[in-house]
């Protein structure tokens, strides 16, 4: 192992690996990621696999859009199939008043440069032909949004910053970060220490723990880990549930077929704080999921089940994340608490930390005040993101 | 017997041993991401026939002994259910009730 890196960095989850990746494209050599076990293993690896630009708020929509973009190139750019497709994402509104609020943020994402519209139902079911059309009156459609492969995604990320020369330690935990007179110096692991000046903490659900090992304050950006499940069915043919397809209405319950193998992929709403080494899947979320999905595509009931499994949603107060620097430590930033949307803002998440780490800013559309991991000491909430998948 | 393109190792994904042994050699040794990368194990078998022909397999690319190599988590509903009978509208064998 390195006794000495430019950057540290915590957490080989999707966002670490992407930093690192981007740092590496910079030329930035000696960089580091350390992960507890193997990369993807903490909530990447757990993730249903959209990536959407329809937010109804400003900051999420900007990035969100230039994100799609970087999505577009990424095979390319990794030179390894990811397996993105811009399959859409349809929201379905079960009442007048749902109608209404779609069109605000359809107007909202509209002006600032996302293709979504409303559609009525013969066309939703043209989109998703085994959708139940009955209990919806009209469908928020953007076909620019999309999914990918987490494995490839990581896979790709891992394997593009390696050729750059960045070096990943898998089954690695760092236990203490040696802080002195307020600066970076180091960071210490099970198989020694790697000196260093600066430290990305990029453990999501894991980010307070490694937040404490700086000497801060556990909760001074209040992360916490709520246990979100999916389940998974066998494979159907393809073309039938392609898009994200969600009726927020009815607890956030969704439906989409995997990019791979064409299984159906079914989350809903149904969320438990919890502690970190929780993952355990369970009956009620199997029972409550599936009666969303049967409800959705009517015909998933003769569709056997295969797998369950859950993860985390490292949530902040507000559900979007903390990334920027930390001011109180010279030479620690932080992108974490992404809440159920590390996945799809990975790209430009970590190309605007490696930019702001080598050049002190970023072209990224990415608004660094509304994303401040100093928000919550000073009392301020963002509105809400838009929550699923 | 040589021809490991033809020699399928997970049943349910069609993987071939070439295709496991390919990545090996790429430097993929650890089974929980071959798992991924080529889905071996997630399918309806849930990996009770294909995951032990992949610890062999590693086993004998690596030198890793066998037992220290970690299967990848079991999975419920263990074997394949219908939703429906998971909802509790239709009966085990697949009949509605």
């Amino acid at each position: 192992m390195k006794s000495r890196a430019e950057v540290v960095i915590i957490g080989g989850g999707v966002i670490g690996l992407s930093i690192a990746y981007h740092l590496g494209k910079l030329g930035v050599e000696d960089v580091v990621v350390l992960e507890k076990n193997y990369i993807g293993s903490g909530s990447t690896f757990r993730c249903a696999s959209g990536i959407r630009a329809q937010f109804t708020d400003e900051a999420n929509i900007k990035l969100q859009k230039y994100n799609i973009e970087r999505w577009k190139r990424l095979s390319d750019e990794l030179e390894h199939d990811i397996n993105f497709k811009q399959s859409g994402y349809l929201f379905l509104a079960t009442s007048e008043e749902e109608v209404e609020v779609f069109k605000k943020n359809i107007k909202l994402q509209n002006r600032l440069g996302v293709p979504t519209r409303l559609i009525g139902m013969d066309e939703a079911k043209e989109i998703v032909p085994p959708l139940n059309t009955e209990p919806f009156l009209a469908g928020a459609w953007n076909p620019e949004d999309g999914k990918a492969s987490p494995f490839h995604v990581v896979y790709g990320f891992a394997k593009k910053a390696k050729e750059f020369g960045v070096e990943i330690y898998e089954y690695t935990p760092a236990v203490d970060i040696l802080v002195e007179k307020g600066e970076i110096k180091g960071v210490k692991t099970e198989k020694g220490i790697i000196k260093t000046g600066i430290v990305v903490n990029a453990a999501n659900a894991w980010a307070p723990v490694v937040n404490e090992m700086a000497g801060l304050k556990r909760d001074f950006i209040p992360i916490k880990p709520y246990k979100h499940q999916l389940v998974k069915t066998e494979p159907i043919a393809e073309g039938q549930i392609e898009p994200l397809t969600c009726p927020p209405a009815w607890n956030d319950s969704y439906v989409i077929q995997d990019g791979e193998d064409g299984g159906v992929i079914c989350g809903t709403g149904l969320e438990k704080l919890t502690h970190l080494d929780d993952v355990q899947p369970t009956y009620d979320f199997m029972r409550e999921v599936l009666k969303w999905a049967t409800k959705i595509i009517p015909a998933l009931k003769y569709v056997h089940v295969v797998r369950q499994w859950a993860g985390f949603y490292a949530k902040t107060p507000d559900s979007n994340p903390a990334i920027g620097k930390i001011n109180y430590i010279d030479g620690f930033y932080i992108a974490a608490g992404f809440s159920g949307h590390g996945f799809m803002m990975a790209p430009g998440v970590g190309e605007a930390i490696a930019e702001l780490i080598v050049k002190g800013k970023s072209k990224v559309p990415l608004d660094w005040d509304w994303y401040d991991p100093h928000r919550f000491e000073r009392g301020e909430l963002r509105s809400a993101a838009f929550q699923i998948g | 017997m040589s021809d490991k393109k033809n020699i399928i190792i997970c049943r349910c994904n069609e993987v071939a041993q070439e295709e496991i042994e390919a990545l090996i050699d790429q430097g993929v040794t650890d089974i929980e991401m071959i798992k991924r990368l080529l889905r071996i194990g997630m399918g309806p078998c849930q990996g009770r026939t294909c995951l032990p022909m992949v610890i062999s397999i590693l086993s004998r690319k690596t030198g890793k002994k066998p037992d220290e190599i970690k299967l990848p988590a079991t999975r419920i509903p263990v074997r394949p259910v219908p939703a429906g009978v998971l909802v509790g509208e239709m009966e085990s064998d697949g009949n509605e009730e």
